[in-house]
């Protein structure tokens, strides 16, 4: 089975990434809901948006109570929210780590536990972590956004055990740059340096993700979750 | 029906619900002093799991509140209210109360 008719959540497609995923599933007919804290511009009879904070969990039981009501089921999630920030360790405020932690983990904590519950019921889900070569590659200036990944890599090699019985399977895609917002304010150079250290020496485009994305919510790749699979030939 | 008996309910329709996916021997009987956790009960930890999830589904069904029973007050109290039927009915009650 292929993408066409699934319930996807999507979460950050408010830009970037999670933006072009929402519209490229719309594409595929599927019934896409996404979230983030600023409205969407995305049009579409199979698009719902919510505005929330993904650390909410008020708000999140919420939107799980929506898709509940109205879907009454959901296929797929893909963790997409996301922030950055690139700094020495010694200039980096608490604030920062709290931010990154929040959004990058604690949300994908809620989104995930709440998905798990509403795939359970179907015996069928696929859920796709997004995380970054910057562990395998353990960069200097990012020793926060790094360990906020690798606690996701974590997350999803253990998810993976817990809800291989429900037929759930749970991956992570490590990304490597791509002009997006996460990275604009990262210096040229700084991203010439990564990119030369990737075996395939470019920027990520967004159709690379779709791909991914494509191959891993399929229904015959009941076989692969717990992988952490790293773009660029890491 | 009062606010306990209906919680009763959802949670026997809960164990129903458990145990057509279990064999006879392994079933669960529905009675407030029937053992959900801990040493004496017949439910391995996937069940446990299974019926906590399937009584927060009942609950939204049922009242339209989404609840979170494994919650902080749930697992730092000294007796865990997942201990018996009786136990998570008083325990629903009390998070229904404070909705």
């Amino acid at each position: 089975m292929e993408a066409e008719s699934k319930v996807i959540l999507i979460t950050g497609t408010s830009k970037g990434i999670g933006k072009y995923l929402s519209e490229y599933y719309l594409e595929k007919n599927c019934f896409v809901y996404g979230c983030s804290r600023k409205p969407s511009e995305i049009e579409s009879k199979n698009y719902r948006h919510f505005c929330l904070d993904v650390c909410d969990e008020k708000e999140v039981m919420k939107l799980f109570l929506n898709i509940r009501n109205e879907s009454k089921k959901l296929d797929i999630l893909i963790n997409n929210a996301g922030i950055a920030s690139m700094n020495h360790f010694l200039l980096t405020p608490l604030n920062t780590m709290t931010d990154i932690m929040n959004t990058n983990v604690i949300g994908a904590f809620l989104f995930t536990r709440e998905a798990a519950k509403l795939m359970r019921k179907n015996s069928f889900g696929r859920i796709i972590n997004f995380s970054s070569v910057a562990v395998q590659l353990d960069l200097a200036g990012e020793a926060v956004y790094a360990s906020s990944k690798a606690a996701l890599n974590s997350f999803t090699k253990i998810t993976a055990k817990e809800f291989a019985e429900f037929n759930i399977t749970v991956n992570a895609i490590a990304l490597t740059p791509m002009r997006t917002d996460l990275i604009k304010n990262v210096p040229e150079e700084k991203i010439n340096k990564l990119i030369g250290k990737l075996t395939v020496k470019r920027l990520m485009e967004f159709k690379d993700i779709s791909n991914l994305t494509d191959f891993l919510i399929r229904e015959e790749s009941g076989f692969i979750t717990g992988q952490i699979i790293n773009f660029g030939g890491i | 029906m009062n606010e306990l008996n209906k919680i009763h309910k959802i949670i026997f329709d809960a164990i129903d619900v458990l145990n057509e996916g279990l064999d006879i021997e392994k079933r669960i009987s529905k009675s407030n002093d029937t053992v959900l956790y801990g040493t004496n009960s017949r439910l391995d930890s996937f069940g446990l799991v299974n019926l906590i999830i399937t009584v927060e589904e009942k609950i939204q069904d049922e009242t339209g509140v989404a609840l979170n029973l494994a919650d902080e007050k749930a697992l730092s109290r000294k007796s865990s209210p997942f201990l018996t039927v009786g136990t998570l009915s008083a325990y629903i009650e009390e998070l229904l109360k404070n909705t």
